[in-house]
């Protein structure tokens, strides 16, 4: 049995945009990814939960913190064994894919690299289960390219993508923000199937009904650090957080309306640059494992080993750390979460920042 | 009557023919209403929105006509459209990132799109501008910035505040809330009924394929189904008291807040839209309907069941039809939703 422990990960961006400040994109958050559960992580854009997707993907480094399998470190699991068992799925399907190459491309990769000596007709057989589950057509699909299929059906074969490989951990992030509602519900229960053959998933969603429809923990993240967790039944139910609450009522519902009152100003959080998702954040800073704040010296070493192309961030944050103290400072009030309490068994709130 | 749409039909030439991907549809769109066209992936409601603003060369009007404000929109002349979009039909599109070119500050974006459109008063349009900025919440300082510096949130209300800045009779704003956060959807959505309600748009039509969204913003929804329009009444009777079996599938499969997977299992709807290579005769929900029988062979009328009802199924004209009235429910449109959006 294996899990994903994800333990006080911390990830700080430098923006360029805002006049080169920090956004801590993480702030210590830990929790356990244990085989059979879907873990649903809400949050809003800029809360960092893309992020901590991308740190379990190795596709980012986080800053301090660990993220282990079966107590190893990710990045010391050798790269292709790593990806058999984790792999993960994204927002935005139109992205995911070259547009020159035909969409099924995407599986001539995973074949290349994991069966190179699986026969035709095995093959076939494999892909057509994966389609299946997916309730793809393979005539709709294979042969096509991007442009030709439509979101919905791109989001699906990447999921039968992932679905090709041995997967035991599966990030979700948004994946079906963008599919029909006749069918977001079979992907859902889809994800309720592979939960109980022992797959474990984070369903990264801004979306809380879907959340809690599919969840059996639920973790939601403001500004990169958890404001509440616990059994979802629990989060859901009774929800103690004030941001918990606010997210709860924006929720579209079909028999409620919303309360309209003429525009005034909208609230910062919607507002935020988004620094996160901006291509052009860029990560400047990286610490030790053992989650302390970095010293200007360890700064410095790790900076030489940036490439080329960040040289002027480089530059920038050299300025940042050698005002005495003033980085260092600047950084762990960044970093620093508020305190989650126990507020019943399953259920931790934060305190309110 | 701000928009009508008779016997609109378009097709995409391919070459193995063309596809009608919107077929026979008609309806209307009262002043100061916003209808919502909801539909799964090539249901043809984005064809719908682009046909009345803009027919790329893929597209070819198949027949029919819009009137806007009583006059005919030269639909199949691109030159002629030209004249009337921004000023009269205005188009906020799905992906806001897309639509700002990223090299250009938004400010810069925006005095373009006024000069090319030759508006000369742009001063005034400007101030304006500034004016509705401040409304939104958004500093004008974002007027300098580039659209990657924006949040998604910030920058799909930059584009409808660019989209409706010359008061356009017509919006069509394509799943403007799709890739937003819920509060960011609500600061989206309530800011359309507050420009329709301060009179900067008369009439919108708001494509999405999210029914809840509809439910919080529309004052009637509009249902198509595979390039046909299968039901069309008021924003509470459509999630209140669906008639067409299409609608009613794709609502029970809707999860709300609340219902968890151990508890209700909801199901999609098995099966997928036919193709509109070679569409089936008859009704084309058929294969995945439920109550289909042998009439459904034949292609249903969209029928007016009860008063601003209108429904394209046999079954629900056989039990309701015959030409009685059936009274609406009390509660189907008691909230006055929209009254007059479904009034002629």
């Amino acid at each position: 049995m294996s899990t994903l422990k994800i333990d006080q990960v911390s990830k700080l961006f430098r923006s360029t945009s805002r006049g080169g400040g920090l956004t801590a994109a993480l702030r210590k958050v830990s929790f356990d990814i244990p085989q059979g559960e879907v873990i649903t992580l809400i949050g809003e854009s800029g809360s960092g939960k893309s992020t901590l997707g991308k740190i379990i993907l190795r596709l980012v480094q986080p800053t301090s913190g660990s993220v282990t399998l079966d107590g190893k470190d990710i990045a010391k699991h050798p790269q292709r064994a790593y990806y058999q068992y984790v792999q993960g799925v994204f927002q935005d399907p139109f992205s995911s894919y070259n547009p020159i190459y035909q969409a099924d491309r995407v599986f001539e990769l995973v074949r290349g690299t994991y069966f190179p000596r699986m026969s035709a007709a095995e093959w076939d057989a494999k892909l057509e289960g994966v389609l299946d589950a997916v309730a793809l057509n393979p005539a709709d699909v294979l042969g096509k390219y991007p442009h030709q299929l439509s979101g919905g059906q791109q989001q699906r074969l990447l999921i039968a993508r992932a679905l090709l490989l041995d997967v035991k951990f599966l990030v979700a992030d948004e994946i079906i923000s963008m599919l029909d509602a006749s069918t977001r519900v079979d992907i859902l229960n889809l994800l309720v199937k592979l939960k109980r053959q022992g797959l474990a998933i984070l369903f990264v969603t801004h979306d809380l009904s879907l959340g809690n429809y599919v969840s059996d923990r639920t973790i939601i993240l403001r500004h990169g650090a958890i404001v509440e967790m616990g059994a979802t039944p629990k989060v859901f139910g009774n929800p103690q957080h004030d941001y918990t609450k606010m997210l709860l009522t924006a929720v579209p519902e079909l028999h409620k309306k919303w309360k309209h009152s003429p525009l005034g100003p909208v609230t910062a959080a919607g507002d935020a640059v988004v620094a996160v998702d901006s291509a052009l954040a860029t990560d400047v800073i990286s610490a030790n494992g053992s989650g302390a704040v970095a010293t200007a010296v360890a700064h410095a070493t790790l900076l030489d080993e940036l490439s080329h192309a960040e040289a002027v961030v480089k530059r920038d944050l050299r300025a940042v750390f050698s005002r005495e103290g003033r980085g260092s400072t600047v950084v762990s009030s960044l970093l620093e979460p508020p305190r989650l309490v126990e507020f019943e068994p399953d259920h931790l709130v934060a305190e309110p920042e | 009557m701000s928009l009508t749409v008779e016997n609109l039909s378009v097709a995409y030439r391919s070459r193995r023919g063309d596809i009608t991907a919107v077929d026979n549809v008609s309806f209307r769109l009262a002043d100061g209403e916003i209808m919502g066209l909801a539909g799964e992936s090539g249901s043809g409601k984005s064809t719908i929105g682009n046909a009345l603003i803009y027919m790329d060369p893929r597209m070819k009007l198949a027949g029919g006509k819009a009137l806007l404000d009583g006059k005919e929109l030269p639909l199949a002349d691109n030159d002629a459209m030209r004249k009337l979009r921004m000023t009269e039909v205005s188009l906020v599109p799905q992906y806001a990132m897309s639509a700002l070119p990223p090299t250009r500050r938004i400010g810069k974006i925006i005095t373009d799109l006024l000069r090319s459109h030759g508006i000369k008063d742009r001063d005034e349009v400007l101030s304006e501008l500034l004016r509705r900025l401040e409304l939104i919440g958004l500093k004008d300082e974002i007027l300098r910035r580039y659209a990657f510096e924006l949040s998604g949130g910030m920058r799909q209300r930059v584009t409808i505040i660019m989209s409706s800045l010359l008061n356009p009779s017509l919006l069509i704003a394509d799943e403007v809330t799709s890739a937003l956060d819920v509060s960011t959807q609500r600061a989206v959505g309530e800011m359309l009924i507050e420009f329709r309600d301060r009179g900067y748009i008369k009439s919108a039509i708001a494509i999405t394929h999210d029914l809840s969204i509809l439910a919080q913003i529309a004052d009637s929804i509009t249902i198509m189904y595979a390039g046909r329009l299968a039901e069309k009444a008021s924003t509470a009777a459509i999630t209140e008291a669906p008639l067409h079996p299409y609608t009613q599938a794709l609502i029970a499969s809707l999860p709300e807040v609340g219902v968890r997977h151990e508890d209700t299992t909801l199901t999609g709807i098995p099966g997928r839209p036919p193709s509109l290579v070679n569409p089936p005769s008859g009704c084309r929900f058929r294969e995945r309907c439920p109550f289909a029988f042998d009439k459904c062979t034949e292609t249903p009328p969209f029928a007016e069941i009860r008063p601003g009802h209108q429904v394209a199924c046999w079954k629900v004209s056989q039990e309701h039809g015959g030409g009685t009235r059936v009274t609406v429910p009390a509660g189907a449109i008691a909230d006055g939703a929209s009254t007059e959006g479904t009034g002629e």
